[in-house]
């Protein structure tokens, strides 16, 4: 399928504003059916300040919208209403709890000659349904990762412990969410694989398995390096959310020299006549502080009986991050914190440096780094593996990609057409300025290619996209 | 101790002895070492003299004149020439024989020690007798090798012969000639007991003093060589001392060896009649491993017994070591291995993972040898310069289906071992395997991909899938593709296996063709240039299968367009086993419908 783009930005003298969070509200219609009590509905409301009548209005008309649109298809309620100033996305991630988000649409403040106001542009078709639909649900699942369902407080501590955990959770994180750097990522919400050696690997199973053994607390253990991720024992879908976390949130906050050097703020620690460089990211700051703490996040998986609760600890050696995940049932102080240390810091810190060289060989083996001729995303629905060569390494404020929004939006737009069909296909886009997209769908992958070639035809196109695969990927299954 | 730890005698004697009648004042026994052959000599040999060997299963008996008191007798190689020694200076061979001198060599000599494995003697010179002067024989050759000198412990004066041939032995340790000296503890030295020294004798070259075994005691000893141990008995406690040169303290430089084991007594042997035999102070002891009493008529060889030795060595590592250099290993490594996995016990992993590697490293070198051998035979076939030895299978070489069989998939069945430990001990192997560069089995990856699978634990799998840990063959992609119904991601997983073969594109095409996708089976068999050979038929019935009557279509339009490609008519000839498809295409689309010749 061929398609040409529309529109691309060629705006001057023009203010853009970016879309932003308006508002994002949890209700549950049963709460408060009759008249006068609307207000024991909604169970969260940011912004806070606005006043009680309007958000018992603003629920009302969700409620109205999301009733009226069932009427049509029952088994799919909406998922977003369109406005000329703003889009809302709806949610119901458990039985009659809604959750509703409201973007402002971005916006072009247009410079007026003869001093009269500026004029506002709204762009009403710019947000992507599919992207901030899965930013909703991911702030459900985030939600879910550190507090359970909203049926658990429900049960735990009714309403009041409902509203209370709400609070405490979504006053922090809606804080962190960049609504302006949302984008076909989020949509997969996948995860980033570190490439290794198969001996490496191994010796990584290896480590796994002997501190399961002697720590038999440990009931999950997940490796990553370079904030990629290496094994989980953890299931796909909690790895999800977890990675996630751990990406955009956890490491972030603790990102510093990682190759500790000597001129590096981080002293290596010593265990026997091992030096290591291992610390706790969640739990004890220092575990020779006689007043540290031995706290860690909990948080809640899914298991064959429901869920499971859990200790989260994070333990970081130069590059590499381990999490481990115990019973929350299980009393952990200052004695387990000190036996994990000492049997994992040196081990670990030995590994980061294995790992380090060995990436370093295989760099070299496969030529001096250079700046990928391709821009592209892949994405693999069964292991959710995602690849990007468009984002620059995500910080904890903002995401950064290399091609202009507008081709992001391309992506999106692809994407949400393979959604629609189950077979596989292929669409190619000319946009302006001598870009091509071409997406591909092959069994559950999917790629995204942008090229930017001047005078390039479609075969041409074609025949680039095919060398692409057959270097990039050919140790895959991809149709052509 | 109880039954469970059994019985820690790792020494005894082997069951079925040389039998002969007991010396007495009527009977002489000798004892030839070149032949192994006991003598017993009734008076003189007048009444007779039997001669047994240790593999002979008849016994040799003759009789010869008394001409007075035998002083030796022995039989040449394969008992062709008797000789007989009566005085001092004479030698009497029975059928007349003429000797000749082939060489000669002026020594004085105090005394001398033959060793027939190696046909090297040794001879005592110098008034202390410590300067040792060996003699090689090869081929009717006598060859002059450099002599050197035993340290005695104490240098008596005025100068006498103070090395006796006593506390000498001359033996083969891991295929090297070793003159072992009993170093008795000196009264002066303030050393803490008597020693063995080890000087290597080697067949060119200097002979050095290379090793010291410390037997921390006195009194009398006796030296035997069983598999390749230094064995030491000590009479007065009744026990043996052994020793494995080649196990090496770490903290020592020097080579200095302590027993392998808590010395021990040597397995009773029950005598009928009499009772046991032990230690006895009547008993001879000859290398490498014999050991006669003569008063009780016996000539037993000296075994080490294994099994008592896996209690007895706690150390798994160092057991492992001492293990994987005996002759008949195999088996109780394997039970080593068994039990160790049962046991289960905390941090057992890291001692799973030394002896693993310990493993792998002899199965190795094992291979790498036989590697070797291979292209050395297959390159130097013409060249008949070096003969090519094909190396020796020990026991210790134990591969990956003696595991599998002995070890492993007992060991996944148990009940009792919880799966986390097994899947961690396979992984451990296959990194033991991998470590070695040893390409591993695929029943290896068969038993990791049930044991998953049985706990449901795909997504594990699919991480070492991913990781190529469980390296691609196409019964592993078949394996995968049976999975599917219970893990559907195994189709993709196995689809990319099949690719990344490369020689598996026919699979890949019955794959997708099972699957319903019959475009994307053509359009691989496009992309890899095969579709000039496909079955036409086999597409056709595919694509009506699906029902999808545009299907059907293009695929029929493709062969139509082949046909005329290859031989310039659309139609399809008899062989291609078409005429049903035809008929159908027609029934669907109308004759018109079929492509026209295209004519030049």
């Amino acid at each position: 399928m061929l398609m040409i783009s529309p529109r691309m930005a060629t705006g001057m003298q023009e203010k853009q504003y970016s879309p932003s969070l308006l508002s994002f509200f949890i209700y549950n219609p049963k709460f408060g059916p009759r008249e006068g009590e609307e207000e024991k509905k909604i169970l969260f409301y940011h912004p806070s300040e606005v006043e009680k009548n309007e958000k018992i209005r603003n629920v009302g008309l969700c409620e109205a919208i999301v009733q009226f649109t069932r009427t049509f298809c029952p088994s799919k309620p909406a998922k977003s209403l369109h406005t000329q100033k703003n889009r809302q996305f709806f949610f119901e991630p458990e039985e009659n709890f809604w959750i509703v988000m409201v973007v402002r649409n971005p916006m072009v403040e247009k410079a007026n000659k003869e001093g009269r106001p500026a004029a506002t542009e709204y762009q009403e078709e710019e947000l992507l349904d599919n992207v901030y639909g899965a930013v909703l649900q991911q702030c459900y699942s985030m939600y879910k990762l550190f507090n359970g369902t909203f049926g658990r407080a429900m049960e735990a501590g009714a309403v009041e412990l409902l509203t209370q955990k709400l609070e405490k959770f979504f006053y922090r994180y809606l804080q962190t969410l960049h609504l302006q750097s949302c984008d076909l990522l989020d949509v997969f919400g996948g995860i980033s694989f570190f490439p290794l050696d198969k001996m490496t690997y191994l010796k990584i199973q290896s480590f796994v398995n002997r501190v399961e053994e002697s720590l038999s607390l440990i009931k999950y253990t997940t490796f990553l390096y370079n904030d990629q991720l290496i094994w989980s024992s953890l299931e796909q879908d909690d790895m999800r959310i977890l990675y996630k976390y751990l990406t955009t949130s956890l490491f972030p906050r603790h990102s510093e020299p990682e190759l500790a050097g000597r001129d590096s703020p981080l002293r290596p620690e010593v265990a026997g006549n091992l030096l290591h460089y291992g610390r706790f990211l969640t739990g004890p700051t220092n575990l020779k502080d006689p007043d540290a703490k031995f706290r860690f996040p909990r948080i809640f998986v899914n298991s064959s009986d429901g869920y499971e609760e859990l200790h989260l600890i994070v333990y970081k050696a130069m590059s590499a991050a381990v999490c481990f995940m115990i019973s929350a049932s299980e009393e952990l102080g200052r004695e387990f914190c000190e036996q994990l240390d000492g049997l994992v810091g040196p081990q670990l810190t030995l590994l980061a440096s294995d790992i380090c060289e060995q990436y370093n060989i295989n760099r070299r083996i496969s030529g001096p780094e250079k700046e990928p001729q391709f821009k592209f995303i892949y994405f693999n629905h069964m292991n959710l593996a995602e690849k990007s060569t468009i984002h620059m390494r995500k910080t904890a404020s903002v995401s950064l990609t290399s091609v202009h929004p507008d081709l992001m939006k391309i992506l999106g737009d692809i994407h949400a057409d393979f959604v629609r069909v189950d077979e596989d296909e292929e669409i190619i886009v000319k946009a302006m300025t001598d870009y091509w997209v071409v997406g591909k769908k092959s069994d559950q992958r999917e790629l995204y290619v942008i090229l930017n070639q001047k005078n390039a035809n479609l075969i041409e196109v074609n025949e680039e996209v095919k060398r692409l695969c057959a270097t990039q990927f050919n140790n895959i299954f991809f149709l052509d | 101790l109880g039954e469970s730890f059994g019985d820690n005698h790792y020494l005894e004697l082997c069951e079925s002895p040389v039998q002969f009648e007991n010396a007495s004042a009527v009977n002489n026994v000798f004892f030839d070492e070149a032949n192994k052959q006991v003598f017993a000599v009734r008076s003189g040999g007048a009444t007779g003299v039997v001669v047994k060997g240790p593999d002979d299963k008849n016994s040799i008996a003759f009789r010869m004149d008394d001409k007075g008191e035998v002083k030796c007798i022995k039989f040449s190689f394969e008992n062709k020439i008797l000789a007989v020694q009566r005085t001092s200076k004479s030698v009497v061979f029975p059928d007349k024989r003429s000797l000749k001198l082939l060489k000669s060599q002026s020594i004085n000599v105090n005394w001398y020690m033959y060793c027939p494995e190696t046909s090297v003697i040794l001879l005592s010179t110098t008034v202390q007798g410590n300067v040792l002067q060996p003699f090689a024989f090869k081929n009717g050759t006598m060859s002059k090798m450099s002599k050197f000198e035993i340290e005695l412990p104490a240098v008596p004066k005025p100068a006498k012969l103070s090395l006796s041939e006593r506390d000498i032995a001359v033996a083969t340790i891991y295929g090297q000639l070793y003159v072992m000296y009993l170093k008795h503890h000196s009264r002066t030295a303030n050393s803490p007991g008597a020693e063995v020294v080890l000087y290597h004798l080697p067949r060119e070259g200097p002979c050095k003093k290379t090793h010291t075994l410390k037997l921390n005691t006195t009194g009398k000893f006796a030296l035997n060589v069983v598999d390749n141990l230094v064995v030491v008995h000590h009479q007065s406690s009744q026990t043996s001392f052994i020793f494995d040169i080649k196990m090496k303290d770490p903290d020592s430089t020097l080579n200095i060896h302590l027993p392998v084991l808590p010395p021990w007594s040597i397995h009773p042997y029950k005598i009928p009649l009499t009772g046991t035999s032990c230690y006895s102070s009547t008993w001879s002891v000859f290398q490498p491993d014999i050991i006669i009493s003569a008063s009780e008529g016996y000539l037993w060889h000296l075994q080490v017994k294994l099994q008592p030795v896996v209690n007895l060595l706690q150390d798994k590592g160092k057991l492992m070591d001492f293990l994987l250099r005996r002759r008949d290993c195999k088996m109780v490594i394997l039970s080593v291995c068994s039990q160790m996995l049962i046991k289960g016990d905390k941090g057992n992993l890291p001692v799973v993972a030394t002896v693993f590697d310990k493993l792998s490293q002899v199965y190795k070198e094992y291979l790498e040898a036989e590697q070797s051998y291979t292209t050395a035979v297959e390159s130097g076939a013409s060249r008949a310069s070096t003969v090519h030895k094909r190396p020796v299978r020990t026991q210790a070489v134990i591969d990956q289906s003696d595991m599998y069989t002995h070890v492993l998939s007992t060991f996944t069945e148990r009940k009792d071992s919880s799966h986390k430990f097994v899947i961690a001990v396979l992984m451990e192997y296959i990194r033991s395997l991998n470590q070695f560069q040893i390409t591993v089995q695929h029943y290896l990856y068969e038993l990791v991909i049930k044991t998953l699978v049985q706990h449901n634990l795909f997504y594990m799998l699919h991480q070492f899938l991913q990781y190529h840990v469980l390296s691609d063959s196409k019964p592993l992609a078949c394996l995968l593709l049976s999975l599917e119904s219970t893990y559907p991601p195994a189709h993709q997983l196995s689809l990319d296996m099949l690719k990344r073969l490369s020689t598996a594109n026919d699979e890949i095409v019955e794959v997708l063709l099972s699957k319903q996708q019959v475009l994307g089976a053509l359009r691989f068999v496009r992309s890899v240039g095969g579709h000039d050979n496909i079955s036409a038929r086999k597409f056709l019935d595919a694509a009506r299968q699906t029902k999808d009557q545009m299907l059907f279509y293009t695929i029929f339009r493709f062969f139509e367009q082949r046909n005329q490609r290859l031989r310039g008519s659309p139609s399809f000839t008899p062989g291609e086993h078409c005429e049903e498809h035809v008929a159908f295409f027609k029934q669907l689309f109308g004759e018109q419908a079929l492509m026209k010749p295209v004519t030049v």
